[in-house]
């Protein structure tokens, strides 16, 4: 809905706003844009895809603990560590005061890369979004069939060549797919690329809305950006259609590995280990020193702003979960087209940036609240005020949107599972459909279900721009308060509420490598040992 | 007499197109039923019709003399007390089996309903596994622990959906005569659905054979090989040559192998062009000189047989069985026997014409 009112408006006779912005700043936009994608492929797909093939095919010490251990970067969003990185290596940062210090140098003296940069920005989330790509073509390696790779040996090809003439012709379509969700989420960003003073379309949105208070202006800037998106989706689907094709093979075996010894043993452990500690460990590591150095921050308004975060975030997800074993069970009961349609749209709001969600869900909800307030002052003289748009409904509402596709693809997917002759035999033995939902299902989708609860909360918890333009006045929760105190300079203040967020980040991340290793250990168990 | 099950021209539709016409059968108490016919004949969405998961679009079904189903109302599955047996056993993988077995048990103690999770467990053999999960189970006992829960409540009928096609086929012999005898020491009335004829042939005492929705036949295994109502049926059930033969009078045939003589059935008359079944089992070869030859033409070793088939001067091919220690080659020429009781003649149309006092 919200993405109709959006486009709906990019045919409003453009304003006097938009010509000013085309003239002035709608080419750096889309320029920025552009780069900070190309920048963000580039590096999520170097480190994502040559981590994932040296923990799937080699074989070096600590392998094991690099595969779920990769994934921790996916618990920091963007913004967080862009904060901690600017802390560390700005001009007053321990980084330049050291070197100035064992230098002797003053500032100006010498040259350091500027962190706060378009490609500062692009390296930030290179980091934290690169593993998209390593989950994605980890799993394509892994269901490669071994008789492929091993084919490719015997034809006298090394492990380098069948890696580049075959493992990763045949993982390309995951690779993309994991590409454009990266890209997706690149898009979506806000909190980073303001941070660095990126001019990008989610920065121009807000922009547009705030400083220039022209909103058919800023739904237009939205619609320009949904292009991007939907060209990432469109990419994406037609990927993943591809990878069906790419399995010649059903054999599924252990994976052999190829047993990497001296340099190239230490080389392995180094790229891996690099990523960890600067996609993980030395952020982490920074904002619990600054979280230590300012625990007086850790007061009573602290506990006010958690409270407010965990009761939206939990509320949020409760509402989505129940939204969405609805929908999953529409589906379910009656397949027919017009259902199937309905759940496919709402699963597409996970790729709608947040900054757009919040245009599409802001406009409406005003005209609805003046419509409103206008009525009742006509007819009896009082004003109700901001019955929606000002209100929690329009957050609760922003991040249903936006996170629905979060639960109901793991409703759906616990749902599928379940084969409908586990139905019908429930029913020959005398269950009516009701007592089926409570003795069979529920307790059958019970992980899912807590799955898609927790991955909704933590979600809702890192969302940044679309709770900083739809939150009610004085409404703050971890994320927003975060990126204030950043924003006005405190790094070291907003690190407790970064770290909490950082916290929550990490759930997901066990959940995820907790099926990954269950499925994992299926996949080994026929052949047994490696 | 009132007949535990009885199906009334039930036709089932998807969408416009009809995928059971017509079909009417009746099963007594204690008889064990087969559908048999190649998938996508619409036997097991006949089934699904039995046990409430399809409406009819014609006819009805009656369980025990009362109508469940037809064009007006249709009762819903979990009222009918019927018991079904999936072909992929659908076990509840978060319960124990003795919980899987104790799910249809209701409105009952909580001891009674031990009693009789009990002697199911001990009825399939399977006590020692009360307590364990399905996935630890292999699939011979998830097969029968799915057995013992449709069983469980004593069903009017239970529906047997392909029961065996998910296990080895070296299990599959031994356990359909294993669930034959459990379903007769219980007394209980059950309908199977399968394509494989030697499961139908081993479990059944009334099999129906299907067709592109159309129930051909509904009858014992002796009278579907013997005396098969259509040409379809001839052609499903065991192997055999159709030949084309004109009738000479009222007691003899001219046929590729020369004129027969032998009972007619009813409307052969003299002149007519039919078709004639002969199956491997009605022709012998013989030491005997003269008489009709054949040429072998192929020759396939199936332990105590070989399975021959051979060529007529005319070019018409039939196959036939021969103890595997009298040895011909292929090329040979071989003398013939005919060993024929009941001409089995088919019209045009494909239907057998039949005897006098027969129905």
């Amino acid at each position: 809905m919200p993405v109709l009112v959006v486009s709906s408006f990019a045919l409003v006779p453009a304003g006097e706003v938009w010509r000013h912005l085309a003239d002035t700043v709608l080419a750096d936009y889309v320029g920025n844009t552009l780069l900070l994608m190309l920048e963000v492929s580039i590096g999520t797909l170097l480190i994502g895809v040559s981590t994932a093939w040296l923990t799937t095919m080699c074989r070096f010490p600590g392998r094991r603990v690099f595969e779920w251990a990769l994934l921790l970067p996916m618990a920091m969003p963007a913004y967080i560590i862009a904060y901690t990185y600017t802390g560390m290596f700005d001009v007053a940062g321990p980084i330049q005061t050291a070197l100035r210090e064992w230098l002797g140098l003053r500032y100006g003296d010498y040259w350091f890369p500027d962190i706060r940069s378009l490609w500062g920005a692009g390296g930030m989330l290179s980091l934290t979004l690169y593993p998209y790509v390593y989950l994605l073509s980890r799993a394509a390696f892994l269901e490669q069939s071994v008789c492929v790779l091993e084919v490719s040996r015997s034809l006298g090809n090394g492990p380098w060549r069948t890696f580049f003439r075959v493992a990763l012709p045949l993982a390309r379509p995951a690779v993309v797919a994991g590409l454009s969700l990266a890209l997706m989420e690149t898009l979506a960003d806000y909190g980073t690329v303001q941070y660095f003073g990126v001019g990008t379309f989610t920065t121009g949105i807000f922009r547009t809305w705030f400083g220039m208070d022209d909103s058919a202006a800023a739904a237009q800037l939205s619609t320009a950006l949904l292009l991007f998106v939907f060209t990432l989706v469109l990419l994406e689907r037609w990927s993943r259609r591809k990878m069906r094709y790419h399995h010649s093979s059903q054999r599924h075996q252990a994976l052999p590995g190829f047993v990497l010894r001296g340099r190239q043993r230490f080389g392995a452990v180094l790229i891996c280990s690099a990523t960890l500690f600067l996609g993980f460990l030395l952020p982490a590591g920074q904002l619990l020193l600054w979280a230590i150095e300012t625990r007086e921050m850790i007061n009573y308004e602290f506990l006010q702003l958690t409270l407010n975060t965990v009761g939206l975030a939990a509320g949020t997800a409760l509402l989505a979960l129940l939204l969405a074993l609805l929908m999953g069970y529409g589906r379910r009961l009656s397949p027919d087209r017009r259902t199937v349609a309905a759940v496919r749209v709402a699963g597409m709001g996970y790729a709608v940036p947040g900054t757009v969600i919040a245009v599409g869900v802001m406009l409406p909800l005003a005209w609805i609240d003046n419509s409103i307030d206008g009525w009742l002052r006509a007819r009896f003289g009082i004003s109700s005020g901001l019955l929606l748009s000002g209100t929690l409904v329009a957050l609760v509402f922003a991040y249903l949107v936006r996170f629905l596709a979060v639960s109901l693809q793991t409703v759906e997917a616990g749902l599928g599972k379940i084969k409908q002759s586990i139905d019908e035999s429930a029913r020959t033995l005398g269950a009516s459909p009701g007592e089926v939902l409570k003795r069979v299902h529920l307790p059958m989708l019970k992980g899912s279900l807590l799955t898609a609860l927790l991955l909704v909360f933590v979600d809702v918890m890192k969302e940044l721009p679309a709770t900083l333009v739809l939150r009610p006045f004085n409404f703050n929760t971890l994320a927003v308060r975060a990126f204030e105190l950043a924003s006005d300079e405190r790094l070291r203040d907003s690190a407790s509420a970064a770290l909490t967020i950082v916290l929550a980040g990490i759930i997901p991340v066990i959940l995820l490598s907790r099926s990954i290793r269950n499925s994992r250990e299926k996949h080994d168990l026929p052949t047994g040992t490696e | 007499m009132t007949y535990r099950l009885e199906l009334n021209e039930a036709s089932i539709a998807f969408g416009t197109t009809d995928v059971v016409k017509q079909v009417s059968l009746k099963l007594r108490e204690g008889d064990i039923g087969c559908l048999l016919g190649p998938s996508g004949c619409g036997k097991t969405t006949l089934l699904r019709a039995i046990a409430g998961f399809e409406p009819l679009r014609q006819g009805s079904i009656a369980l025990h003399g009362k109508v469940v189903c037809d064009t007006q109302r249709m009762i819903a599955p979990e009222q009918r007390r019927v018991g079904m047996v999936f072909q992929d056993f659908a076990l509840f993988p978060h319960l124990s089996v003795a919980e899987n077995i104790g799910f249809g048990l209701r409105g009952r103690t909580a001891q009674a309903k031990q009693t009789r999770i009990a002697e199911l467990l001990t009825l399939v053999g399977l006590a020692d596994s009360a307590r364990q999960h399905p996935h630890q189970l292999s699939g011979g006992q998830q097969q029968r622990i799915a057995l013992a829960r449709a069983m469980a409540p004593r069903p009017e009928i239970l529906l047997l959906d392909e029961p065996f096609s998910a296990l080895d086929p070296e299990l599959r012999g031994q356990l359909a005569s294993e669930v034959r005898m459990l379903l007769k020491e219980d007394g209980i009335t059950a309908i199977l659905v399968t394509h494989d004829q030697t499961e139908a042939f081993t479990m059944a005492d009334q099999i129906g054979v299907m067709n592109q929705g159309v129930l051909h036949q509904w009858d014992s295994g002796y009278n579907l090989y013997h005396h098969p109502a259509t040409t379809f049926v001839a052609d499903f059930v065991g192997r055999g040559a159709l030949f084309a033969i004109t009738v000479a009078d009222r007691n003899s045939i001219d046929t590729p192998f020369g004129r027969l003589s032998g009972k007619l059935p009813n409307g052969s008359i003299p002149g007519t062009g039919l078709q004639l079944l002969i199956r491997p089992d009605d022709i012998h070869l013989t030491t005997k000189e003269g008489g009709i030859t054949a040429q072998i033409s192929e020759r396939l070793f199936q332990g105590a047989e070989y399975l021959y088939t051979l060529q007529l001067e005319s070019g018409d091919r039939f196959q036939c069985l021969a103890p595997s220690h009298q040895q011909h080659n292929i090329g040979d020429t071989v003398s013939l026997k005919l060993d024929i009781q009941d001409l089995v003649l088919f019209s045009d149309s494909g239907q057998a014409l039949s005897f006098p006092g027969k129905p």
